[in-house]
């Protein structure tokens, strides 16, 4: 008699399905069109070979674009934006950090206006606001101006490595800030209070309960600076005038001016790859980690 | 689904790969087109800001079609474009290496020059180029050079010397320019300079494909690197004029347009090095997507006439390779040695080639010498 009692259960829950089906179908078809098709595309020519004059032929399918890929020359380019990407989530997470934390231990209301005041620099195109920062920092900005009459002579910093450093923070902090504000107001705060409670030290209790707690939030705010900082292009070539060549740029360049595209697409495959695998073993730790402190 | 997607998919990229064989078909067309003669609105493919909107006015007006005026940036980008094969344009204006390597990769029409009777206005030096021998599928646009932008005030520091790549590439000189030096992000005209400064022949070099001297032109920028304030191949001129460098690698047509536009001709001024430099055309071409072949013909007829090649110089500030249009051009263009360089510094002048194999060679270079 239990055969029929579970059967309306079993037809509810397949309906639901069904209905879920339908419902994400719309999603699955825009990603089917717009991203993995571009993306089928992009491995198809990766493949490729390319003829003298640049064209691609898509035939005589080979690895060489991908044999290309552990020269020195190319090593280097991926060590030096790996280098710089790091540098720039590092940056990212010391300065974030307190910011999100002032951000969330304020008033709900000031809390509020606040978080409006962080994602306003959002409604303007990146693009001018790099230019912006260029400005500021070229020989005839602001920055250049106030140091020559404090007395301190022309100040140059434009087109050197620390204003791509710069133009890096400035624009994917908001990134790293917005994942930290989300977990540190999450913070149960009545934790740090037992911590201190117990005698734990300000600095004790921040490396016990506070930080532990708003990891998730580290975690992502990292992924989400580093992997755009990884194959960043417009910053290098706007604030750094292109004079070291990054792994985007050197992408874009394929494309372009040295009309490789096999080369181009393998490494954009090697890239996507990359990050793919460097997102799963996040989540994966992430999850038994998880799983581990709730046990 | 996903399989079908898949294959799909691959289908559409094999025939954008590909392309449709449509040049038979427009070259057949061409031969029956007469002079003036349209056949339906014209898309024109061409540079940005290299076309004066009075001359497109007066074309629609003449010829009573309509033109559809689109711009790119790069010979990469409108290539990318024809080869994609999904736009179709009429009339491109390719730049001389481009001519060489779309016609190899049958991308372009043949022209039908009795539908362009002005043809017979262009100056012999612009006929038969390397890149295009038997002059079938362009005609001559604007042509200009590729040497250095530099202020008074470093030229002065500088001795007030003949101009001369060594300002970029000789560590004495260029250490005395105190506001920087920037060259052009573009592999082949880095290259050339260089080739240019140690005494090479950039034809001979490309054409026998001495790669010897390729790699020590090379090694010369990789030590050249640390000593530049920067790359860039768009705002080359106006970091000249507004002071963030005082010697600048780049095209004429761009310093000609910032200095006017600053208004900087008592501070700056483009001069071409005595070691010889790069002279580049832009043509007007038919691509294979084309719909309309006599309307283009009509506008490269239009285009080629004396009094319109001279408008069209008089708002570009590039020189033309129209000999008839030379009595209607403004005297300051003609008189100015950046634009219209004297006979003995026009024979030191070279064509890139179409550099074929040796291409990505000379890209790798310099992406090594970026570091």
């Amino acid at each position: 008699m239990t055969a029929p009692k579970l059967a309306p259960d079993a037809a509810v829950r397949k309906a639901e399905s069904r209905r879920g089906v339908f419902t994400a179908m719309p999603a699955a078809i825009y990603l089917l069109i717009f991203f993995c098709t571009p993306l089928l595309i992009i491995v198809a020519y990766s493949f490729g070979t390319r003829t003298a004059t640049g064209s691609t032929r898509l035939s005589g399918w080979n690895f060489d674009s991908y044999e290309r890929i552990i020269d020195d020359l190319v090593l280097g380019i991926v060590w030096r934006s790996f280098w710089l990407a790091g540098l720039t989530t590092i940056l990212c997470l010391v300065v974030g950090y307190p910011f999100a934390y002032y951000l969330a231990t304020r008033p709900a209301r000031i809390r509020n206006i606040l978080l409006v005041l962080v994602m306003i620099p959002f409604w303007t195109n990146g693009l001018i606001r790099i230019f912006a920062i260029r400005f500021l920092l070229g020989s005839d900005g602001p920055v250049s101006q106030a140091s020559s009459s404090l007395g301190f002579g022309e100040f140059r910093i434009l087109f050197t490595p620390t204003a791509v450093i710069i133009g890096m923070l400035y624009s994917y902090l908001t990134f790293m800030v917005l994942p930290l504000y989300v977990a540190i107001e999450r913070l149960d705060w009545r934790l740090v209070e037992a911590a201190r409670d117990l005698y734990a030290n300000g600095g004790k209790a921040f490396r016990k309960v506070t930080w532990p707690l708003t990891r998730s939030g580290v975690i992502a705010g990292s992924i989400l600076v580093f992997i755009p900082s990884f194959g960043s292009y417009v910053v290098p070539e706007i604030l750094g005038g292109a004079k070291t060549l990054l792994l985007g740029s050197y992408i874009a360049r394929q494309f372009g001016q040295a009309r490789n595209w096999p080369f181009g697409a393998a490494l954009s495959v090697v890239l996507i790859v990359a990050m793919l695998i460097a997102v799963v073993v996040n989540q994966r730790s992430a999850a038994s980690e998880l799983t581990g402190s709730s046990s | 689904m996903k399989t079908k997607f898949a294959l799909l998919a691959i289908l559409a990229m094999f025939a954008a790969a590909c392309g449709d064989d449509g040049g038979t078909d427009a070259a057949s067309a061409a031969a029956d087109c007469e002079p003036g003669e349209t056949d339906g609105d014209l898309s024109f493919y061409n540079w940005a800001e290299y076309m004066d909107p009075a001359l497109i006015d007066q074309f629609e007006a003449e010829a009573g079609i309509s033109v559809e005026y689109t711009e790119y940036e790069s010979n990469e980008q409108m290539l990318a474009q024809i080869e994609a094969g999904a736009a179709t344009y009429d009339l491109v204006v390719p730049s001389d290496y481009m001519v060489d390597t779309m016609r190899q990769e049958n991308l372009l029409v043949p022209l039908n020059f009795d539908a362009i009777p002005n043809v017979a206005n262009i100056g012999d030096e612009w006929t038969g180029p390397p890149f295009d021998p038997d002059n079938e599928f362009h005609v001559a646009y604007q042509w200009g050079t590729t040497g250095l932008g530099i202020s008074y005030d470093a030229w002065a520091a500088l001795g007030d010397e003949e101009p001369t790549w060594g300002w970029v590439f000789d560590p004495e000189l260029s250490g005395q320019v105190a506001g920087g030096v920037a060259m052009l992000d573009d592999a082949p005209e880095a290259m050339s300079a260089a080739l240019k400064y140690l005494g090479y022949s950039i034809g001979d070099v490309m054409t026998s494909g001495n790669e010897d001297a390729i790699r020590e032109a090379g090694a010369l920028l990789k030590e050249t690197n640390d000593r530049l304030t920067k790359y860039d191949s768009v705002s080359y001129a106006d970091d000249l004029v507004n002071g963030e460098v005082d010697v600048a690698h780049g095209w004429s047509g761009g310093f000609a347009a910032s200095l006017f536009e600053a208004d900087a001709y008592e501070t700056h001024v483009y001069l071409i090095p005595k070691e010889g430099a790069v002279r580049w055309v832009d043509t007007m071409a038919i691509p294979t997507t084309v719909e309309a072949v006599c309307s283009a013909h009509a506008m490269m007829n239009f285009l080629l006439d004396a009094e319109n090649g001279a408008a069209l110089t008089n708002f570009v500030y590039y020189a033309s390779p129209n000999e008839a249009a030379i009595p209607y051009i403004l005297p300051e263009i003609l008189e100015d040695p950046g634009i219209y360089p004297d006979a003995a510094t026009m024979a030191k002048l070279e064509f890139i080639p179409q550099a074929g194999d040796l291409g990505l060679l000379i890209q790798d270079l310099f992406t090594e010498a970026k570091g």
